[in-house]
């Protein structure tokens, strides 16, 4: 028999139940979602069973201490404005967002680049496999680029997703969202994600994002609402600033290991 | 969520922020993330071009077919500066170029394929120790990325010599044919590969 939301409901619950006593009694604050999280079905054969096998970060010559670097060439200028791409204005609601690319140290992460990618308006991907019955829309594909800037800022225009629906149980929906792919100075700070919209009345039903049991983690995926970010008869402003987890380089020449 | 109002500047004393967490890449990265000759991290045509191929498989033994793979790794020399230019871009039209077939960036981009299959065309790394290329794998599924190494060659090393035989195997590809390579990730099960975690 299909599952139910509220199959699903209890499963969360009880996970998250259990992850705040743990807590409670003292263990570590998880910052990332544990890979076995059965609430998300897609992930019970897809994760490891054996521990994972740490590697010191004292030696330098660790490749994954460095990593790949982009430039002017993987860009172009117009990367970044996800509603210019076409000959056509995309339908829905134009924003921006804009934040930060941060080590945990508060460094900035210069000239990296930034990957996106998300539903149109309606919640329908430029993807062959989603076939739910909304609209494409022939003037947005949904991917942008960009490389941070001196203080590792970044800047998209876009349009706000849509919620979908998906596969996992009856009756599941995404809160709208979108997907980030973002490279430190380090391999090993390698980050794909998902970044939310504030008060998503769909944040409580959804396995992905509560498969982080840490609330404050779950909250630093949610943009903020920036008015001052706002640009008048254009956008509605978010913002959101990533910080990178991970040793590299510069830790160890600072003797942070 | 916006931390950077509440962190000093870089001057400062050094702040020890939350890091943003993880999430999977889901089933629709397909249109957005891979690009052409992202698996051609050897300069076309270079006589040292070596393979490194094969299979995704999860905890059935079944074949991942949404699974994408990144590799990073020192370039032959040892040097461990990359490149700019994985992704070389046409200014005219918005498209992708292919690389430059000259410099050598280090990263490579490959999902598999409907079976599940994956193949790199690099350079036989000159990092210190034994040649090894770092693996980081993406899928649906799976809700935190995981890394590995594909070994291309055994011998003694730090990491290899700290596994018991069986799982050692996982990390060593197998050389074959024509300068070929066969390492297969197996997320869950028997012959599961190692994972790594850094410190």
């Amino acid at each position: 028999m299909a599952l139910t939301q509220s199959d699903i409901d209890a499963e969360v619950g009880d996970l998250q139940d259990a992850y705040d006593k743990a807590v409670a009694a003292g263990a570590p604050v998880q910052n990332h979602p544990p890979r076995d999280y059965a609430p998300y079905r897609s992930s019970v054969l897809r994760h490891p069973k054996q521990p994972l096998v740490a590697v010191s970060g004292g030696d330098p010559e660790t490749v994954e201490l460095s990593g790949p670097v982009f430039g002017v060439t993987d860009v172009t200028d117009i990367d970044s404005d996800l509603t210019i791409q076409h000959q056509g204005e995309p339908l829905g609601e134009r924003i921006t967002v804009s934040g930060r690319l941060l080590d945990r140290n508060g460094r900035p992460v210069r000239g990296q680049l930034i990957e996106l990618w998300q539903a149109n308006a309606s919640g329908r991907y430029a993807h062959l496999r989603d076939q739910h019955p909304a609209p494409l829309d022939p003037n947005f594909t949904g991917v942008g680029r960009v490389l941070t800037d001196d203080q590792g800022r970044y800047r998209f225009t876009t349009i706000k997703p849509g919620a979908y629906p998906w596969r996992n149980h009856t009756n599941a929906w995404r809160p709208a969202h979108i997907h980030f792919s973002v490279f430190g100075t380090a391999f090993t700070q390698r980050l794909v994600t998902q970044m939310y919209f504030p008060n998503d009345p769909l944040f409580r039903y959804d396995p992905i994002l509560r498969s982080v049991t840490d609330e404050a983690a779950r909250n630093r995926l949610v943009a903020e609402y920036n008015h001052d970010l706002s640009q008048p008869e254009f956008s509605l402003g978010y913002e959101w600033d990533i910080v990178l987890d991970g040793p590299s380089a510069t830790w160890i020449e600072e003797g942070r290991d | 969520m916006s931390v950077s109002r509440k962190s000093p500047a870089s001057t400062e004393t050094p702040v020890d922020l939350l890091p943003t967490p993880s999430h999977t890449v889901g089933p629709f990265y397909g249109y957005a993330l891979p690009f052409p000759e992202g698996e051609q991290v050897a300069p076309k045509g270079h006589p040292d071009t070596v393979t490194l191929h094969g299979y995704v498989l999860d905890g059935e033994g079944n074949p991942i077919p949404d699974a994408l793979l990144e590799f990073w790794q020192a370039a032959a020399d040892g040097s461990l500066a990359g490149a700019p230019g994985s992704l070389r871009r046409d200014p005219v039209t918005g498209g992708f170029l292919g690389r430059n077939g000259t410099d050598f960036t280090g990263f490579g981009r490959v999902a598999t394929d409907a079976d599940g299959h994956y193949a790199l065309y690099t350079l036989p790394p000159g990092n210190a120790g034994l040649p090894y290329i770092s693996v980081c794998v993406f899928a649906r599924g799976l809700l935190t990325h995981l890394y590995t190494r594909a070994y291309l060659a055994d011998g003694a090393d730090p990491l290899l010599d700290s596994l018991p035989a069986e799982r050692r195997a996982t990390l060593v590809a197998a050389e074959g044919e024509r300068r070929t390579y066969r390492f297969d990730i197996r997320l869950q099960g028997e012959g599961e590969t190692v994972f790594l975690e850094f410190e």
